[in-house]
């Protein structure tokens, strides 16, 4: 069974949303405690990776192996390295919390709902494993559709427009990207990853295909300036689809550019990592300052995720500076690992600011920041929460929020003091965004009589926003393990990144 | 013996275990609980740090420099968690913890009414750890984090009473300001990693030799000194939290938070952070002449003009406050001529004076049943005696009258100043002076405003408010502790022995403890390797040099032109406030314009509102509509979509579904296509 650990992982939550689906909308109860049962189960498997993974020895691991298409020379191959095995952790871990975040707030088709969630859970952990191009590009494109069902059945009011724009974006994003995988798949004969990593390419066909993945991939972490589908999509999305789309989905960007970009177009990449450098800073300040503005609380934190995104391009990108330029790749290592930590961290952060969110919106119907104020005075333990996750999405040291971002900074710094300098430029801007909603929410006298009949967290509640505090702070505090996981396939990455194919 | 890290981890996560059970259990242990699984915290706490000290001065300690545990590593790179206490640290472990220690004391009877008793209590506890791990700190990773850490407990005490409009916009404003100065702090921590690769104090500062003659390349011709870059930008951050020209406009809004930690954390211990960092990374300030020239102006100029905002100001707590900027400029100036020992011996004299000046202050708050204006208060020395004395015993170390603890830290600073050599140090030397002419007549004006002269307040006897009269406490009493500005429902007492107390223990140190300890901290060379200067700006060995005992210091002191300004400061507002109470507003009209200026604070906080909060949310809303709605959604999504459905409308038209349309375009096709196979063919 445990050569099939990965198969496991992507399809036992999808043939789990089975018996979910079954049990109907006659039975919710047991739709819920199905689906939970399956949601655990999933995190258990995967937490068997820490043991089956061998961090030190990094590499591509757990690989197995099925041809696929025979016609094509498509294969269903898996394998994860140490970068993987932490986003699946990370996956599995948010997916436990959006279904016992819905618990009692999704009373339409509660049976349907999770079983998407869980249908969702196995594509994305695809997604993390796929080391063929068009397994990969399948899962992709796959992950749309239970995220196109969440947003356009439990979604609000402009939920159609929405799902629109979501699907219209990202496809045609994606499309690029099959274009680019044909091409290769032309000249290689296979869609195999390694293989292609290995391809010599000259560097007008590895601009071309560097141009077809960056769009792919900035569409869907997303980049300035394609981000607007974001904010829409976050405002309409119910609370667990906003979770799993930025705590989960948004990464899948920033893995993509390590799987394709790097290792199959290096050269491209480092001619073309000054427009990713320059769009990761203008994400950071541009994108803060509209933050600033926002009336709406979810725009507010999807705008904040573009921003706090930006630090994952800017982070991987800033390693060909380092490592072709300045030959330091420890530096390189630094900043890669800022990246990764980064997208790790702002799954915990991002996903716990919606779920606070969900909360504020269950109790009051309403996202906009100026019908709260004072709720710190009816709903203390809510505060305690909301605060400490404002002060990790400002990077507060001592939060996961700062690792990353930290890291970055640093690495940034060693490679062009100016990019560090708009870099750090988040620790006014993002705090100013951010502690401006908490003193507009959470601070000041009750003024809506309806605040003043808020109720504080319950039970559940406290045991989603307690799951993601306790990681916020592990990771702030001691975030060595979660590095170590991750540092010889980094290590193997910036390698990668030195050597030329042309 | 080498100290254990036993106790120094206790030391460090004492305070942190009171503040989780106060803070978490707060309901279940009740107040009486929460105070005092603090205070034994704190207690704990002090009394570690006391004995660490006495090891390290007397026991013969070595320095300790650990590492607890590793934070990252990657590569060369490594970040860890650790301790370096040598004499510097241990001496902002005792001030630290000592007067953390009192203030809790003093904040059961400041808060004894307040509903957020417990979350006060775990607060304050949460700082003393947040500061401890700043001071212990052998590492720029942790040092940064305690650093964030006191700002973020600063955040949530500014904002204590959080229904207070002013007070949520106060720390809002301080989190933010200070952020500007973090911003270059960690900016500096990334050039130091660049050039010496490394986070940790010790590898540091030994490679530091090595930055001379590197520069770093800011563009093709612009190359700065790498010391000179890493100084400054580490300057920039103590600059946010020690509140310096021109990010200084946080600290006298941070006022709004209870009076307990106006005393301990933007008095004597938080706000002196900077201070502190800068003293520790004396060598490599020692590198840059151009950095310390910029410290020194940036420390003048506070010293001098916050100062005189001070003498403007009628509420007791932002005289003190003021004053708090204004000693901070004189700290921050002993930093700039190289007189590092004075500017860290300065800190902990003030951390003693100020405090007691700010409890002193909190005292009469309460005998007043909340109002803070000195112009409803004089005469009280008659209802509060302890706060009166010791209060003037706080008073006259601030104006450094010799004898008291701030006239040896001060003057020694005006010394060095004057021997120093430094480019900007005529000037500091003008501001350092004239301030203490400032100094005297702001502390003088406040003294007898609130203590002498006429009662400038009524008491009218009000029943069925006897159960607040105890020691009120917070804002809840704004409402019906006063009917209007200067009415009283009681005539003021003094206050309870938990609020007497800290003040007499503050006042003995704020006596005496220059007088014992001027000759080894600042001539001695007590502080040994854990500040650097080099030989040639070594401005306090020269002073040194005709130094002849505490006694005979203080005794020329009399002589010296800083006492002069003192007495002239002395008389004139005696004058004007004793026996000329017109006198004030004659004054105050004659000088219409420059009273405006100091009033409105040289519009500094105006300004920064109407560039950066104003400009800020305009720029943002112009990012937003002009950007994200106008360009991308509105030309580019939704204009590609009206497009697609533009063309395909136009398409439809095409589809007309008669017969001969689609012959005649096959017919039409078939003649293209074979004329192209023509055209080609040719």
């Amino acid at each position: 069974m445990f050569n099939h650990l990965l198969s496991l992982l992507i399809w036992l939550p999808i043939a789990g949303a089975v018996p979910v689906l079954l049990a109907g909308s006659s039975r919710p109860n047991t739709a819920r405690w199905l689906a939970l049962l399956m949601a655990v189960l999933t995190f258990a498997v995967s937490l068997y990776l820490i043991p089956q993974y061998h961090a030190d020895a990094g590499g591509m691991q757990l690989a197995e192996s099925h041809l696929w298409i025979a016609a094509l020379n498509v294969h269903y191959s898996l394998a994860v390295d140490g970068i993987s095995v932490a986003l699946i952790l990370l996956t599995t871990f948010v997916g436990i919390l959006v279904i016992v975040g819905a618990w009692e707030v999704i009373q339409d088709n509660p049976h349907q709902y999770m079983a998407a969630m869980l249908v969702l859970e196995g594509l994305m952990i695809g997604v993390f494993c796929a080391t063929d191009a068009l397994l990969f590009y399948v899962f992709f494109e796959a992950m749309l559709i239970p995220m196109f069902i969440l947003i356009g059945i439990w979604g609000g009011p402009r939920r159609v427009y929405a799902t629109l724009k979501f699907f219209i974006y990202t496809f045609l994003g994606s499309i690029f990207m099959l274009i680019g995988l044909i091409y290769l798949y032309l000249k290689a004969g296979t869609f195999d990853l390694h293989t292609l990593a290995a391809l010599p390419l000259t560097l007008k066909e590895q601009s071309w295909l560097f141009f077809a993945f960056l769009i792919a991939f900035a569409v869907k972490v997303p980049m300035v300036p394609v981000h607007t589908w974001l904010p829409d999509a976050h405002v309409e999305a119910p609370t667990g689809g906003s979770v799993v789309l930025a705590a989960v989905m948004l990464k899948i960007g920033g893995y993509g550019f390590l799987r394709f970009s790097l290792p199959i177009v290096p050269d491209a990449s480092m001619q073309f990592a000054w427009v990713v450098i320059l769009l990761s800073l203008i994400a950071v300040v541009y994108i803060g300052y509209v933050a600033l503005v926002q009336d709406d609380m979810k725009k507010l934190v999807a705008y904040s995720s573009v921003a706090h995104m930006g630090f994952v391009t800017l982070g991987v990108f800033i390693a060909f500076m380092l490592v072709r330029e300045q030959g330091n790749t420890d530096a390189a290592r630094l900043g890669m690992q800022g990246a990764m930590v980064q997208m790790i961290s702002h799954g915990f952060i991002s996903g716990a600011m919606f779920s606070c969110i969900g909360v504020l919106y269950d109790r009051l119907h309403t996202r906009s920041i100026k019908d709260y104020g004072g709720v710190i005075n009816v709903m203390p333990w809510f505060g305690f929460f909301y605060v400490l996750f404002a002060m990790a999405n400002c990077g507060l040291p001592g939060t996961s929020g700062f690792v990353g971002e930290f890291m970055v900074i640093l690495a940034s710094f060693s490679a062009n003091p100016w990019i560090a300098l708009f870099a750090a430029f988040t620790l006014i801007i993002g705090a100013a965004y951010t502690l401006w909603l908490v003193k507009r929410v959470l601070w000041g006298e009750v003024t809506n009589p309806h605040v003043a009949e808020m109720k504080d967290i319950n039970g559940r509640e406290t045991l989603v926003l307690g799951a993601f505090a306790a990681l916020v702070l592990i990771v702030g505090v001691w975030p060595e393990p979660l590095i170590h996981l991750m540092d010889s396939s980094v290590t193997q990455l910036v390698q990668v990144l030195a050597i030329h194919k042309v | 013996m080498e100290l254990s890290t036993s106790i120094l981890l206790t030391i460090a996560l004492a305070p942190l275990v009171g503040c989780l059970l106060a803070g978490f259990l707060g309901k279940q242990i009740g107040r009486v609980g929460a105070h005092s699984v603090t205070i034994l915290g704190l207690l704990i706490s002090c009394g570690l740090s006391f004995y660490v000290l006495y090891q390290i001065t007397m026991g013969g300690a070595p320095v300790y420099n650990h590492n607890i545990y590793t934070w990252f590593e990657i590569g060369k790179y490594t970040a860890t968690v650790g301790f370096l206490i040598d004499r510097l640290t241990a001496m902002m472990m005792v001030v630290v913890t000592f007067v953390s220690l009192l203030v809790h004391v003093y904040t059961i009877g400041y808060m004894a009414d307040d509903d957020g008793y417990q979350r006060f209590f775990s607060y304050i506890s949460l700082f003393t750890f947040s500061m401890l791990m700043l001071v212990m700190s052998n590492n720029f990773l942790q040092l940064f984090f305690g650093w964030e850490a006191v700002g973020l407990v600063s955040y949530l005490l500014i904002g204590f009473w959080y229904k207070r409009p002013t007070a949520i916009f106060a720390n809002l404003k301080a989190f933010i300001v200070n952020r500007v100065g973090d911003f270059g702090f960690l900016l500096g921590i990334a050039a130091i990693l660049y050039f010496l690769g490394t986070l940790d104090y010790a590898t540091a500062f030994s490679t530091a030799p090595t930055l001379v003659g590197k520069t770093l390349t800011l563009t093709q011709s612009i190359h700065w000194d790498a010391a000179t870059v890493i100084c400054i930008l580490l300057f920039i951050g103590a600059m946010g939290k020690s509140a310096q020209v021109p990010l200084h406009v946080w600290l006298p809004d941070s006022m709004e938070g209870p009076t307990p930690i106006s005393a301990l954390i933007h008095a004597a211990t938080m706000v002196t952070a900077g201070i502190f960092m800068v003293a520790r990374m004396s060598p490599l300030y020692e590198l840059s002449d151009s950095a310390l020239s910029f410290v020194l102006v940036i420390g003048a100029t506070g010293a001098l003009f916050t100062g005189l905002i001070g003498i403007v100001q009628n509420d007791i707590k932002r005289v003190v406050a003021y004053s708090t900027l204004s000693q901070l400029g004189y700290m921050t100036v002993a930093l700039g001529v190289s007189a590092y020992a004075g500017a860290v011996f300065h800190l902990m004299t003030h951390a003693f004076f100020k405090a007691l000046l700010f409890l002193g202050a909190g005292s009469v708050i309460i005998a007043m049943h909340h109002e803070q204006d000195m112009r409803y208060m004089g005469g009280l020395r008659k209802y509060m005696p302890i706060t009166w004395i010791t209060m003037w015993i706080g008073a006259l170390a601030l104006c450094g009258v010799p004898f008291f603890a701030g006239f040896y830290s001060k003057d020694s600073i005006i010394d060095a100043v004057h021997d120093s050599h430094r480019w900007g140090s005529g000037y500091a030397y003008f501001c350092v002076m004239a301030g203490a002419f400032v100094t005297a007549t702001y502390t003088f004006r406040q003294m007898y405003m609130t203590f002498h002269g006429k009662e400038r307040f009524k008491v009218i006897e009000h029943h069925g408010h006897d159960h607040h009269d105890a020691h009120g406490a917070d804002d809840h009493h704004d409402d019906h502790g006063h009917l209007e500005p200067g009415v009283l429902h009681h005539a003021p007492k003094e206050s309870p022995w938990v609020v007497t107390l800290p003040l007499i223990l503050l006042a003995i140190p704020s006596l005496l403890v220059g007088y014992f300890t001027v000759q080894p901290v600042l001539f001695g060379g007590w502080f040994g390797g854990a500040v650097h200067v080099n030989e040639a700006n070594n401005v306090l060995g020269e002073i040194g040099k005709e130094f002849h005992g505490s006694l005979a210091m203080a005794l020329n002191g009399f002589t010296q032109l800083p006492f002069i300004l003192i007495v002239l400061a002395f008389i004139i507002t005696t004058y004007i406030y004793l026996f000329n109470p017109a006198m004030a507003g004659k004054i105050k009209n004659a000088l219409k314009p420059l009273w405006t200026i100091l009033d409105r604070k040289y519009w500094v906080d105006d300004i920064y509102f109407a560039i950066f909060a104003r400009g800020g949310v305009m720029l943002g809303r112009m990012f937003w509509k002009g950007g994200d709605a106008a360009v991308i959604d509105g030309v580019l999504i939704d204009g590609s979509a009206s497009l697609v459905q533009r063309i395909a409308s136009g398409m439809r038209r095409v589809q007309s579904g008669y017969l001969y349309h689609y012959a005649f375009a096959m017919i039409l096709g078939l003649i293209l296509l074979l004329g192209g196979y023509w055209l080609i063919g040719q």
